[in-house]
């Protein structure tokens, strides 16, 4: 089993329009760095000084990866890795 | 209980337990009841809040008009308190929000500019922004960047929860102005630092992304990430599943924003119930179900209700 990489409408391009991509790694560094393997470009896309940039948010399972430990959160098979773009948010809870 | 009028009522809620969706006696959820403010959301506390500071600054004189981006509960709590105290209110709204949330505006005196439902609130907010440059008579409270937004709930929703449950060892509420986790965290990092705060961020469908360059997001200017302790991103299926359980197992009809909070209250619970904590797990239930009937999240096959909330803003 992979880890189901599931990628923003504005990076398909670099997947061939593909919603969901496999990846590998033990770490969310290591499954950038093989996403870009595959799908060259994608990872300037992401990240900037070595950080998720500002409007590029990345959930590992749901949680965001800026309180688990940002890219060294650990990831493994059979998880589920979403990337989305910075929006406002609700209308109920927030907005 | 009392009040002078209407807006004296707004806070003061009940805190109630979940007996039977708390996963064991020693890790505890609890339901902050948001609904039974006045217009029946959490809204009135920042709207309440924001229009009496803008009063005390100046920035707002009698008979002013208020224009805010909101895809409904800030402006339904706007527009009565606004009402209450002789000012007009415009909303700019995306307009692939539920038609209940545009009656009640209207009920209450609202004026409602619709924005392109693609680009959801950020284009709200974008052609508010837009609006307010043009008209520099229109007071723009503001509510992604107003800190009198975090403060009502420093001052009312943190210490009332902690009043009525001073065990309390967790607290989730939903991210969207990011102003009840803002003003929540900030209280307890200063009164009980040990509570961890966490966050559940709505997932909509790609309409909602759309094409939306990342160079170009939105973040609130309120928020401050080291105000909370983790963040959990629910979809509209998760969403729709909890609310379900919480009418069903504990008879709170909530509205679907409340459902992904409490996806993630329970995501947190059974992280405490692994780790052989106990937990006293406070969370916000925001609105009640009935603006959102229209939207199909309430009845049908779970199936069902996620393929007509895609592309809606849910919460």
């Amino acid at each position: 089993m992979a880890i189901e990489v599931r990628i923003p409408t504005i990076l398909r391009t670099y997947t061939g329009g593909e919603r969901a991509v496999e990846g590998s790694g033990a770490t969310v560094t290591e499954l950038i760095d093989k996403l870009e393997v595959d799908h060259p470009g994608i990872q300037e896309r992401l990240l900037e000084n070595g950080e998720a940039r500002r409007f590029v948010n990345i959930y590992v399972n749901d949680e965001d990866i800026r309180f688990t430990g940002g890219l060294d959160t650990a990831v493994a098979d059979g998880d589920t890795v979403v990337i989305l773009p910075a929006v406002a948010g609700g209308s109920a809870s927030g907005f | 209980m009392r009040f002078d009028s209407l807006i004296d009522s707004v806070g003061g809620t009940p805190l109630v337990g979940l007996p039977n969706l708390s996963p064991t006696p020693d890790v505890r959820l609890w339901a902050k009841l948001e609904d039974q403010n006045p217009t029946g959301s959490i809204k009135d506390r920042a709207a309440l809040s924001m229009i009496l500071r803008a009063e005390q600054d100046g920035r707002l004189t009698p008979g002013a008009t208020i224009l805010e981006p909101t895809s409904g509960n800030t402006g339904i709590s706007l527009a009565m308190v606004a009402s209450q105290r002789g000012y007009q209110l415009i909303c700019v709204m995306p307009e692939n929000t539920s038609i209940e949330r545009t009656q009640l505006l209207t009920m209450w005196g609202a004026r409602i500019i619709p924005s392109p439902a693609a680009g959801g609130s950020n284009e709200a907010v974008r052609v508010a922004k837009g609006l307010a440059a043009e008209n520099p008579d229109w007071v723009m409270l503001y509510q992604y960047g107003n800190p009198a937004n975090a403060d009502a709930h420093y001052e009312g929703t943190a210490p009332e929860i902690l009043a009525d449950l001073p065990e309390v060892t967790h607290f989730v509420g939903g991210l969207g102005t990011t102003g009840t986790l803002m003003g929540v965290g900030r209280f307890f990092r200063e009164h009980k630092p040990e509570v961890r705060i966490v966050a559940a961020e709505p997932r909509y469908g790609e309409l909602v992304y759309g094409l939306r360059n990342l160079d170009e997001g939105f973040v609130p200017e309120l928020y401050d990430a080291t105000l909370i302790d983790s963040r959990f991103s629910v979809g509209p299926r998760d969403a729709v599943r909890r609310v379900r359980e919480l009418i069903e197992a504990e008879g709170i009809f909530a509205g679907i924003s409340t459902g992904a909070i409490l996806h993630a209250a329970l995501a947190q619970a059974a992280k405490c119930v692994k780790a052989g904590e106990t937990a006293d797990i406070a969370f916000v239930v925001a609105d009640g179900g009935w603006k959102y009937l229209s939207t199909g999240a309430y009845e049908g096959t779970l199936d069902e209700a996620e393929d007509k909330l895609d592309g809606q803003l849910w919460a």
